[in-house]
């Protein structure tokens, strides 16, 4: 078979279709893992905000986790808060600045674990924010343990035989939880284990930026992402696993839509 | 530049696009092989500066974009060729 020199753009009449990055990022390096799913969410996130033409009116505020080294990289005005208070800080953002799209880049740990309650408080005031939760089951900022989010028999740093229900509590599904709150006005879950599902996602964080911009309260857009290093698998295999753990229980699609009667989002 | 070629279905008729992929920035995670479309995309069996393998492009490339959208390393650009290349008359020549 002919393999093709792929070092430089083609001699050929072509015309370029998509660059190495989005725009919004200053530079593709970056120090997360072979195989994680963070880099690809927060490309979708980035995509969508020049997409909806929100590059200069958004704020980004990012909780702690392996998502974090991306601070420096989001061509985004954005800041590091402490660990799962991000919906606090996104509420007197938003507060004071009632016309920008705020939005909270957190992981399972950040807001099901450390977080909860901030999370919950704001979804209770309907605060006008986007939240963003990358869940991958596991605090994988510090080397893989197990978060509130874990699914039941997950092999984590301190659950080595699998995530025990009796002794370790049930995961916490706090999309479910949130679309019962009358103060959320988008919740979905999507997920970037396969092409297909990354343009649904991208679908979805469209409208998660959208609903609260229309005044329909919170949005919570959770999104699957692998972390083949905190699950012990080669990194080709954690779309895979993602799938046959946190895809049986999470569920993926739209959860809740309260702007969903006024949608003129003529590409859906 | 050698690539594995077994279990590989066989090459398009048709390039219709093409990828320029920054192998020194690839970690080897092999998520683009599973999502080319038509299986146009294998494992180097080198590897490159940082010690990974890579992807290796062959004929039969659609532009569709799915390798980019699922790498997290950012590696690929993507190209759709004004005129599409006919494989079956394609020499190791054919200027890409």
């Amino acid at each position: 078979m002919r393999a093709i020199d792929t070092s430089l753009p083609p001699q050929r009449p072509a015309t370029k279709t998509a660059e190495f990055k989005p725009s919004l990022l200053l530079k593709e390096d970056h120090h997360l893992c072979a195989g994680c799913g963070e880099p690809v969410a927060i490309r979708l996130i980035l995509e969508v905000i020049e997409e909806l033409e929100l590059t200069q009116n958004n704020v980004c505020i990012l909780g702690h986790g392996c998502y974090g080294s991306f601070i420096m990289l989001m061509d985004v005005d954005s800041t590091l808060c402490l660990h799962g208070r991000a919906p606090a800080v996104a509420t007197g953002m938003k507060r004071m600045r009632p016309g920008v799209a705020i939005w909270t880049l957190q992981g399972d740990g950040d807001m099901t674990s450390e977080g909860l309650a901030e999370i919950m408080q704001t979804a209770a005031r309907g605060e006008d924010v986007t939240c963003f939760m990358l869940n991958n089951g596991v605090f994988g900022d510090t080397g893989g343990q197990m978060t509130a989010s874990s699914v039941i028999g997950q092999r984590t740093k301190n659950t080595i035989e699998g995530r025990d229900a009796g002794y370790h509590g049930n995961p916490i599904q706090l999309a479910e939880i949130l679309s019962q709150m009358p103060g959320a006005g988008y919740v979905a879950r999507g997920s970037v284990h396969n092409a297909a599902s990354i343009n649904a996602t991208r679908k979805m964080i469209r409208k998660a930026f959208q609903r609260p911009m229309d005044g329909h309260g919170l949005a919570l857009m959770e999104i699957l992402t692998m972390c083949p290093t905190g699950w012990f698998v080669p990194p080709g295999e954690g779309a895979e696993y993602m799938m046959e753990s946190l895809g049986k229980v999470y569920g993926l699609g739209e959860l809740k839509d309260a702007g969903a009667a006024s949608d003129d989002d003529s590409d859906d | 530049m050698t690539a594995r070629t077994e279990d590989k279905a066989p090459a398009r008729a048709v390039t219709r696009g093409t990828v320029v992929i920054d192998i020194d920035r690839c970690k080897g995670c092999e998520l683009c092989i599973p999502a080319c479309p038509p299986q146009v995309l294998t494992m180097s069996t080198e590897g490159n500066s940082l010690g990974y393998l890579y992807p290796i492009l062959e004929p039969g490339c659609t532009g569709c974009t799915a390798c980019l959208q699922v790498c997290p390393d950012f590696v690929f650009e993507i190209y759709r060729y004004d005129d599409p290349i006919d494989e079956t008359t394609a020499t190791e020549e054919t200027i890409r």
